[in-house]
């Protein structure tokens, strides 16, 4: 069970996916201390670090740290693989994602996440069905809007 | 009004924002924007106006107000509304809103859409912020999307009600049903979420896990095919056909299989399977090893497998990875109990752990080895784990040194290591030493009574260089008041003995008074160490002008022990030698041990120096006076005071007991010393010292005084150390008969020109077949160099049965009395 999943860049927090409830205040001040906490670890040192009565995983790829608080019994090496598998998805998505893919399309990179992980459990292990289903949805999106566009642009509506 | 600006723009504006207060302007000015453009109840951007406030949220402003909107988009017909209706939900709403109730409705609606991909949305977001009410309310719906064919959907409705029981469990049963066939689906992800479900099920009700049991076979035939099938390019990772379900399904085997045989035994060749042929080049194969691992450990599995996992976690720790070696090293922590000697073997590698550079890891491999410390490696490890404590963190520094105490109280291979083990830690880490830690050591101090000398000379030297280290410095004054008297007389026989005077014991210790560095419990057994002094010291004077000063001190514990002890000084004076005598051996008790030392100590409490004050004494003035007596002291007038545990008639026994032997005309008020009293508080054995071990060294032997129907008693026998005239002989009575003898009670008696004190038993119980001992201690002053003769009395109860006997002990050796 996954308590909350982000991504950091720059010390900016980027995205953010909480599976509990507590109000923005205590999500600000815990994201602050484990941003603190991961910003602080140093390249040698383990993907692990224990926090209260939580475990995070973090990873690191170029610019931006991808850390799941999980709890005490989870998996830590399969929880490294879920965030790389989600890293996996963002990459064939958006076509060697970098940071500012994140930045400028975040609602993307959200439906990504919603489409793999539901409730803090993977949903869909297979990468291939997971980007069908985004682009499927992407679809239908398109075609909801395409006609009103048209309809704007010659003034009819 | 012209068309709100586009997400991308906005981002790319307030990225161009160079301080805060730029960016907060900019802010500002469209969440303006937004709000009159939301007034405006304009449906056309209403999602394009949700999606900014989504971003400027993100970077941390508030977005409240755009909750009503989001329900607003989640009610809309269109899918890009919807999408991003649903995502502000999940960002900006939580049950802790009153509006979040609104979204049930709609969420029921869209649950039951013609769009899977807008069921699909529904689902995640009851699945990810659902609340009880929504969850009881919609229940239904998802349980109806469990039993679909359509993947999809059967999916997400899975884990939609894993929330659902986890928010309302008593929903539980519900789902029951539609859990009957799901794991015969051939897709992956309804397996994996299946999974989950069953697992989160199991976990929660001890008759689902019961039920599900049966389900083992089908999980073992899943997990075989997932590894024996050849290549599936969707599912593979690294070469592993779906890493993910692999685990989840460990998991529940573990969960299914724990205590129970059947289930572990169907599932042993398995994960022999999966332990054998995992490939472990890369994490993913790790993890699934990993996994493996837990549930071999977690069920009943057969031993063979279990040496089996232990190595596979023993080759985890020459790992390169730092990742794969911090698991290994958690597993390890959990399975030394039970696994101990498997465990053992990797304690090489354990050990080189300590040197990691990651902070979890060498916490873990701490924990480790000091649970693999035993009677056989302490030595070497005991090394390893100093020179740890030296170099390591201060976090690490109270457990680390904890630890070390621990294991070498269990461990230690002599005394001496054992002191000088302590005196490392105290020295290198003494701040970090817990505070229960003073009154162990202490106990462990006095109870080492050959290692007095070299104890008090090494803390001595260590004051000398350093006294900011609290703990040291406490057990060092408490040292130096308990044995100053070696310290200046050069006693020491472990290592060459230091030339220091009287004066210079007093400067350090009143240095520890008035130092800064000094807390106020330091100053405390400062305090109370010089007052020791007086009667171990000659300089008395000294010590007399110091308690004075102390009496006005603005700390009140120092005050008040300095005010006591000056009326000791001043009116009690002739109880100074007996109550600040050496301290005896003190009992450890079994479960806490701090705690019985506190009281004895003295030190920590002020109410048990309270009780040294003469006019709250009861019994121990008794026996001060008694010892007196028998040291030969002044006419003192004796406090009559009842002995609240002495049988009346004993004295009676008493008299008959000795009526042969010219009983000794010494005092014998109502309170006759000799007989045990069998229930004293603390203080009276602290007031009533005696150096208890046996002292072969000084070359008396000892003797069998008694051996009859089973009963055995030995004497052992030394000198007391400031009067040659006292002999301190202490009994041993073992019982070698099938039973316990109980209400055991000793009594002896001696010629009129010795004078006996009989201190009390360590117990009235001697256990049967020699397992165990009743010692007593009896002191014998014989200021005539007479030959010792004694009558004893024995009496106690075996199977029922009281049993009573009188003796003649005449076979002290010479040496005894001489």
């Amino acid at each position: 069970n996954r308590n909350e999943r982000r991504r950091i860049g720059r010390g900016k927090l980027r995205l953010q996916k909480w599976y509990v409830a507590l109000s923005d205040t205590q999500k600000k001040k815990i994201s602050r201390e484990v941003i603190q906490m991961v910003l602080a670890r140093k390249p040698k040192m383990c993907s692990f670090l224990e926090w209260r009565d939580l475990k995070i995983v973090y990873k690191r790829y170029a610019s931006l740290y991808f850390c799941c608080a999980v709890e005490d019994q989870e998996n830590e090496l399969i929880t490294l693989e879920i965030i790389h598998r989600y890293v996996e998805l963002l990459d064939k998505y958006f076509g060697s994602v970098c940071e500012l893919d994140i930045i400028f399309n975040f609602e993307k990179a959200y439906y990504i996440l919603d489409e793999f992980i539901l409730g803090g459990e993977a949903q869909e292990t297979s990468k291939k069905i997971v980007l069908k289903a985004i682009e499927q949805a992407d679809m239908l999106q398109e075609e909801a809007e395409a006609p009103r566009s048209v309809l704007e642009e010659i003034g009819l509506t | 009004m012209p068309a709100p600006i586009r997400l991308r723009e906005l981002i790319r504006t307030i990225r161009t924002a160079r301080t805060q207060a730029e960016e907060r302007e900019m802010i500002q000015k469209e969440c303006a924007a937004i709000r009159s453009s939301f007034r405006e109840e304009d449906n056309t951007y209403r999602c394009r106006n949700v999606a900014k406030l989504l971003y400027m949220h993100m970077l941390g402003y508030p977005a409240h107000f755009g909750q009503l909107e989001c329900l607003k988009l989640i009610a809309s017909q269109k899918f890009t509304d919807k999408r991003i209706g649903y995502l502000g939900a999940m960002l900006l709403l939580d049950e802790r809103q009153d509006v979040h109730l609104l979204m049930t409705n709609c969420i029921k609606n869209d649950l039951n859409h013609s769009t899977q991909y807008v069921q699909g949305l529904a689902l995640c977001t009851l699945g990810c912020m659902g609340s009880s009410e929504m969850c009881r309310d919609l229940a239904g719906e998802v349980e109806k999307l469990l039993k679909t064919s359509n993947s999809y959907l059967r999916k997400k409705a899975a884990l939609c009600a894993v929330h659902v029981i986890r928010k309302v469990p008593e929903l539980m049963e519900m789902f029951l049903p539609a859990t009957k066939n799901l794991l015969s689906e051939k897709n992956h992800g309804v397996l994996h979420t299946s999974v989950v479900l069953l697992t989160e099920m199991c976990e929660r009700s001890p008759d689902m896990l019961t039920h599900f049991r049966k389900l083992v076979p089908q999980l073992v035939r899943i997990l075989k095919n997932l590894i024996m099938s050849g290549y599936s390019p969707e599912h593979d990772v690294s070469g592993i056909s779906d890493p993910f379900l692999q685990v989840r399904i460990l998991r529940l085997l573990r969960i299914l299989g724990k205590s129970d045989d059947d289930s572990s035994e169907a599932m042993n060749d398995i994960l022999a399977q999966v332990a054998t042929n995992t490939e472990t080049s890369k994490n993913v194969g790790n993890a699934i090893l990993y996994e493996t691992v837990l549930t071999i450990m977690d069920i009943k599995s057969e031993s063979g497998l279990r040496v089996l996992a232990i190595n596979i976690l023993g080759r985890f720790l020459l790992n390169n990875d730092k990742n794969i070696r911090y698991v290994a090293l958690t597993s390890l922590l959990k399975t030394v109990q039970t696994d101990h000697n498997a465990v053992q073997r990797h304690r090489s590698t354990i050990v080189d752990c300590l040197k990691d550079l990651d902070v979890s890891i060498k916490r873990r491999a701490m924990e480790l080895s000091f649970a693999l410390v035993n009677g056989n490696n302490i030595r070497g490890m005991m090394k390893e784990l100093l020179y740890f404590l030296d170099s390591c963190d201060p976090d690490f520094k109270a457990d680390c040194a904890s630890g070390v105490f621990l294991a070498a109280e269990k461990y230690a291979p002599s005394k001496r290591w054992h002191i000088d083990t302590i005196m490392r830690v105290l020295t290198t880490a003494g701040s970090y030493v817990r505070d229960d830690s003073v009154p162990n050591l202490i106990q462990l101090i006095t109870n080492s009574v050959e290692m007095h000398a070299y104890t008090v000379q090494r803390l001595y030297k260590a004051l000398l260089d350093d006294i900011s280290q609290q703990p040291l410095v406490q057990v060092a004054s408490w040292c130096i008041g308990e044995y100053g008297d070696l310290l200046v007389s050069g006693q020491c026989e472990e290592e060459e003995p230091i030339q220091v005077t009287e004066d210079e014991v007093l400067d350090v210790l009143e240095g520890l008074l008035v130092s800064n560095l000094s807390a106020p419990v330091t100053r405390g057994y400062s305090l109370t160490a010089i007052m020791k002094l007086s009667t171990r010291f000659s300089s008395v004077n000294r010590i007399k002008k110091v308690v004075s000063i102390y009496g006005s001190s603005i700390d009140v514990e120092l005050q008040q022990r300095a005010v006591e002890y000056n009326a000791l000084f001043k009116k009690y004076d002739h109880m100074r030698p007996a109550l600040l005598e050496r301290m005896p051996i003190m009992e450890k008790t079994a479960t806490n041990g701090p705690t019985e030392i506190v009281q004895t100590n003295g030190e920590t409490e002020s109410s048990a120096l309270d009780s040294k004050h003469p006019p709250s004494i009861t019994q121990p003035t008794n026996q001060a006076n008694d010892l007196l007596d028998l040291l030969g002291g002044n006419d003192v007038p004796v406090i009559q005071t009842a002995l609240p545990t002495k049988p009346a008639s004993a004295g009676g026994e008493l008299l008959d007991l000795l009526g042969d032997l010219s009983l000794s005309g010494g005092p014998t008020p109502a309170p006759a010393p000799s007989v045990p009293i069998s229930q004293t508080p603390f203080l009276l054995d602290g007031l009533s010292s005696q150096p208890l071990f046996n002292d072969t060294a000084a070359g008396i032997p000892p003797m069998t005084a008694y051996n009859k129907n089973g009963l055995k008693i030995e004497f052992t026998f030394e000198r007391s150390n400031p009067n040659p005239n006292i002999s301190v002989i202490t009994i041993h009575a073992s019982n070698s008969t099938e039973a316990d003898m109980t209400d055991f009670v000793f009594q002896a008696a001696v010629p009129k020109t010795f004078q006996l004190q009989l201190l009390s038993p360590s117990s009235n119980i001697v256990p049967a077949l020699n397992q165990g001992s009743v010692t007593q201690v009896i002191r014998v002053l014989n200021p005539q160099k007479q030959q010792l003769r004694m009558r004893i009395k024995l009496t106690y109860t075996l199977k029922g049965a009281p049993v009573q006997d009188l003796a003649e002990v005449n076979n002290f050796p010479p040496q005894s009395w001489q």
